[in-house]
């Protein structure tokens, strides 16, 4: 197994780490950096419990190494607070009821994040298309696209 | 809705309360299995059965032992040195922690690899060889019971067949009597299949023994935390476990469902190794295996029939059951009640009698039997009770809401004693229909769907008015493995007034932390965000059976109100004590005692709190708690009527909702924001068999539904925007009125989608479609009906 020299910038930090080839960017954030807000829910792409922003772009981090994305930036959870308040997705989820057991909510939060970058006004079919490849089993998406509407607004 | 008792600065009972434990949440900073990391800590993978029944001839572990942080391989041989190779289930039937010689489903646990590293432990995995003899499998429980069919549980002495258990409810003699006297007989066959709950957090453990002080603690991924370490303490007694140092921590868990109540094989081996190496050891189990192995639900092939006169009055209902129950009776059922809540079948009508039996047999799936978000096997007994109503209200050519309105229990006829046993507590069911065909315009709806049909387009309209049962519940009738389902509740209120508040249950997601402590403010006038709610650490909680079958709020939620009142009760004393004067002259409104006349004489709850430790009475104890095991006097029975708008695409087959209302009636509501949020995500639920979700097996037992890629959970594209309105008939019996909300759109959900697309398709001869109802199932029937385009 060969190592690698990577350096990531994560939440705006670069972290610099000796990595072996295969070790999967969302162990690289979990366990190499104890940021556990990532979660693991299929290993396959599949659920999007473990999306960051990849250099801006909605990632399954679970399907992509650690030495893929050297040299980029990611955004996870635990970069979203700005000055140490929630940040309108943040604080949509919370006031319209968007989480329950919140393990989806990291993924979720930051895909909503990287739509309302790229769509400050997105109809309700354009939110559920978004974050159509992020499984939530608690809250049928019904305050999840809520929340994003409240954030939408909050952000103008 | 009415109106609240207490201020939004106390938020007792009826307020939307934001939820207090979302701050963690919301910055990644919850605390699932998976993100505990020990010191030291190793982990563990496991090598599963390519086959569905097989022989095992050998297990060669020298090639994986000789990978660099490979620790140990654990064999089926090396736990029988122990006497740990099985472990009895929770129906008292036993099933394999390794095998020493046969699997007996796809994806069985065959070995473990304890590794220092994720990786190196699925390097082993994959360097271990198993040596098997495939053996003929049962996989088609309608065959089990054929005479040359393989018997499988050759381990247990004696056994010559494959059933397990036959159970019936009702009166059999009466009901044949009825069928025989009844103008109109329908019948109907109808398969519930096999489905998984798929929270997206999978199952898995860290077991952290201490060989110095001899503690065991696991952080688990359970429902149950006070039953699973009575559990531990009775399989692991032999090997020196003693109970008093066994700790089960259930930190934040990523959705239950069902699926985290039973004791998995993982958790076993992976406490085993913990012990035997003396570090702590992690198990997570990836998603295919969490669909493969664990605990599936529902799986009932039933034939539901019923009798009426031609006016359409119901005169008897019976089902009979074929229930496959995998290799092992592993379902999550209270011990009495094998084939669960089932007889509750009878539903929301006025049934003068009914019969109805399960039979269930071994074969060579994963054991199983849990709730999919449902008290135990209601979700069945409600599919079966609704779809036949409306193949009655089709034979009758009865609106299937007249029908319905014509049979239901009589508001007066409450506490109502069913046909089969059952005493409903309370309930108004034709309010909760009214309110429903009234908000989503039902009349103006048939309008739309004649006017539709002439045109040859596919609309249909579904109904389904459910009765739930849930609470479990009364300690007469009650008891997993012996041990009775109260619940607890353990009330600390600080000199300050601020409280501390530990329950025997475990929330999953379902607000705990919030609607106990609206509890607990409604009764002491404290205002929730004062009062910590914690639950899942069997060192610091009392004991209780745990978070199922809707149970919370009828039994620990009963159990925070009666110790809140406890406290009240010492709080009188002390406040009389204060305000010289007798506790018959004081009276309570929220937060504060006042005299009788004298209202400016008072006292705060926070200034009889100081008191009960800087000034109590001579004679009195000092400090404020209390304890409350709540035992219900009986269950609770949630009720609602669901009205469903479906459109089929007649070129693909598919099925779309329109509309789905949802009136809903749980008694007493303590978060109408989370009320809702339990209602939406449990039609989604409901949806999800309904039309997506299946676990099938082919011939040979190989999965078919094993993964996401094929195992379809619903995503914000299939899911509805959910409707919901509400009824309010508090339940007599419970402290302060609820009845429990958790699972009723689960129930409710699938026979109301059914109804629509059946009445979508029924005047082309649809009478019943069977579940999940997915375009290609759909457009076959579009087919032959000679209207797919």
């Amino acid at each position: 197994m060969s190592r690698h020299s990577i350096k990531i910038d994560v939440n705006g930090t670069v972290h610099a780490a000796e990595v072996d080839s295969r070790l999967l960017l969302v162990h690289f954030l979990r366990e190499t950096l104890r940021l556990t807000g990532t979660h693991i829910g299929c290993e396959t792409s599949h659920c999007g419990a473990c999306t960051v922003l990849l250099d801006g772009l909605p990632t399954k981090s679970c399907t992509v190494l650690a030495v893929q994305a050297d040299q980029c930036a990611v955004r996870t959870v635990e970069g979203m607070e700005v000055n140490g308040a929630l940040n309108a997705v943040q604080e949509g989820f919370w006031e319209k009821h968007g989480l329950q057991c919140g393990f989806c909510t990291p993924g979720m939060m930051i895909t909503a994040c990287a739509l309302l970058e790229e769509n400050h006004r997105p109809s309700e079919l354009e939110i559920r298309e978004a974050i159509s490849g992020n499984l939530c089993r608690c809250t049928g998406y019904v305050n999840i696209v809520k929340a994003i509407q409240y954030a939408a607004e909050k952000q103008g | 809705m009415t109106t609240p008792r207490t201020s939004a600065k106390i938020s007792g009972l009826g307020h939307s309360m934001k939820r207090k434990e979302d701050p963690r949440f919301l910055r990644g900073r919850g605390n699932y299995v998976d993100d505990i990391q020990l010191p030291g800590m190793l982990h563990m993978d496991i090598v599963r059965s390519p086959f569905a029944h097989a022989k095992i001839n050998s297990i060669d572990s020298t090639r994986a032992m000789k990978i660099p942080g490979v620790l140990a391989v654990i064999t089926g041989e090396t736990l029988a040195k122990y006497n740990l190779h099985w472990m009895p289930t929770l129906m008292s039937d036993t099933q394999m922690v390794l095998p020493t010689d046969r699997v007996m489903y796809q994806a069985q646990e065959v070995a473990a690899v304890i590794a220092t590293d994720r990786y190196i432990a699925a390097d082993a995995v994959e360097a271990i060889e198993v040596d098997y003899d495939p053996l003929e499998p049962v996989i088609d429980a309608k065959k089990a019971m054929d005479p040359g069919a393989p018997v499988l549980r050759t381990d247990k002495p004696g056994k010559k067949d494959n059933h397990i258990f036959h159970w019936e409810a009702g009166d059999r003699e009466r009901t044949e009597q009825a069928f025989r006297d009844a103008d109109v007989v329908v019948s109907q066959e109808m398969y519930i299949p096999r489905i998984h709950v798929a929270s997206i957090e999978t199952c898995g453990c860290v077991a952290d023994f201490d060989r110095v002080n001899g503690k065991l603690t696991v952080y688990m991924t359970t429902q149950a935390p006070h039953a699973i370490r009575t559990v531990f303490a009775l399989v692991a007694g032999h090997v020196g476990l003693s109970e008093e140092r066994i700790r089960i921590i259930s930190p934040d868990i990523g959705g239950g469902f069902g699926g985290k109540v039973p004791v998995y094989p993982g958790y076993v081996i992976a406490v085993a190794a913990s012990v035997v190496i003396g570090k702590p050891v992690k198990w997570v189990e990836d998603r295919m295996e969490n669909l493969q192995a664990d605990s599936f639900a529902r799986d009932y092939h039933m034939k539901a029939e019923m009798a009426a006169k031609k006016d359409g009055t119901m005169t008897a209902l019976r089902i009979k059951t074929l229930a496959d129950h995998g290799y092992a009776d592993a379902a999550a059922n209270p011990s009495k009640y094998p084939a669960g809540l089932f007889s509750i079948c009878t539903g929301s009508y006025d049934l003068p009698t009914a019969f109805t039996e399960v039979d269930a047999v071994y074969t060579n799936k994963p054991p199983g039997g849990v709730a999919y978000r449902c008290s135990f096997r209601v979700t069945e007994a409600v599919h079966a009770v609704e779809r036949i109503t409306d193949v009655l209200a089709q034979e009758l050519k009865m609106d299937p809401a007249a029908l319905r309105m014509k049979n239901f229990i009589p508001v007066e006829k409450f506490p109502y004693r069913s046909a089969t046993g059952w005493i409903y507590d309370s309930g108004n069911y034709p309010a909760a229909l009214e309110l429903a065909m009234e908000t989503i315009g039902y009349a103006a709806l048939r309008v739309e769907q004649k006017e539709k049909r002439a045109r040859g387009e596919l609309m249909g309209i579904g109904i389904s008015s459910f009765t739930e049962i849930v609470g479990a519940g009364p300690s007469k009738d009650f008891d997993i493995l012996g041990i009775k389902m109260f619940d607890s509740c353990e009330l600390r209120v600080h000199p300050t007034g601020k409280v501390i508040a530990r329950f025997g249950t475990k929330s999953q997601g379902q607000g705990h932390e919030t609607t106990y402590a609206q509890i607990v403010a409604e009764e002491l006038g404290i205002p929730a965000e004062f009062i910590q709610v914690e639950e899942g650490d069997t060192d610091t909680a009392p004991y209780g059976l745990g978070t199922y079958a809707s149970r919370s709020t009828p039994t620990a939620g009963a159990a925070g109100a009666m110790a809140a009142r406890k406290i009240r009760d010492k709080a009188k004393k002390i406040a009389a004590h204060l305000l010289e004067c007798a506790e018959g002259d004081l009276e309570w409104e929220p937060g504060v005692f006042s005299v009788k006349g004298a209202p400016q004489r008072k006292k705060t709850i926070q200034e009889i709190a100081f008191a009960a430790y800087t000034n109590h009475p001579q004679g009195m104890e000092a400090g404020l708690e209390a304890v409350s095991y709540y035992d219900p006097p009986n269950l609770t029975f949630p009720f609602g009527s669901y009205i469903c708008v479906v459109d089929i695409d007649r070129g693909t087959g598919m099925v779309k909702i329109r509309r789905f209302l949802a009136v809903d009636d749980c008694g007493t509501i303590i978060n109408p924001m989370i009320v809702d949020g339990q209602i939406h995500g449990g039609l989604s639920m409901g949806m999800a068999p309904a039309l997506m979700e299946e676990i099938s097996y082919d011939e040979s037992g190989n999965i078919q539904g094993g993964s996401f890629m094929d195992y379809l959970v619903p995503t914000s594209m299939e899911t509805p925007s959910w409707e919901t309105a509400k009824t309010i008939t508090p339940s007599p019996h419970h402290p302060f009125g609820a009845k429990g909300v958790g699972e009723s759109a689960t129930v409710g959900a699938p026979p109301a989608i059914v109804n629509a697309v059946v009445d979508a398709l029924a005047h082309l001869g649809v009478r019943h479609v069977e579940i999940p109802i997915t375009p290609e199932r759909l457009w076959n029937i579009l087919r032959e009906k000679g209207v797919a385009e």
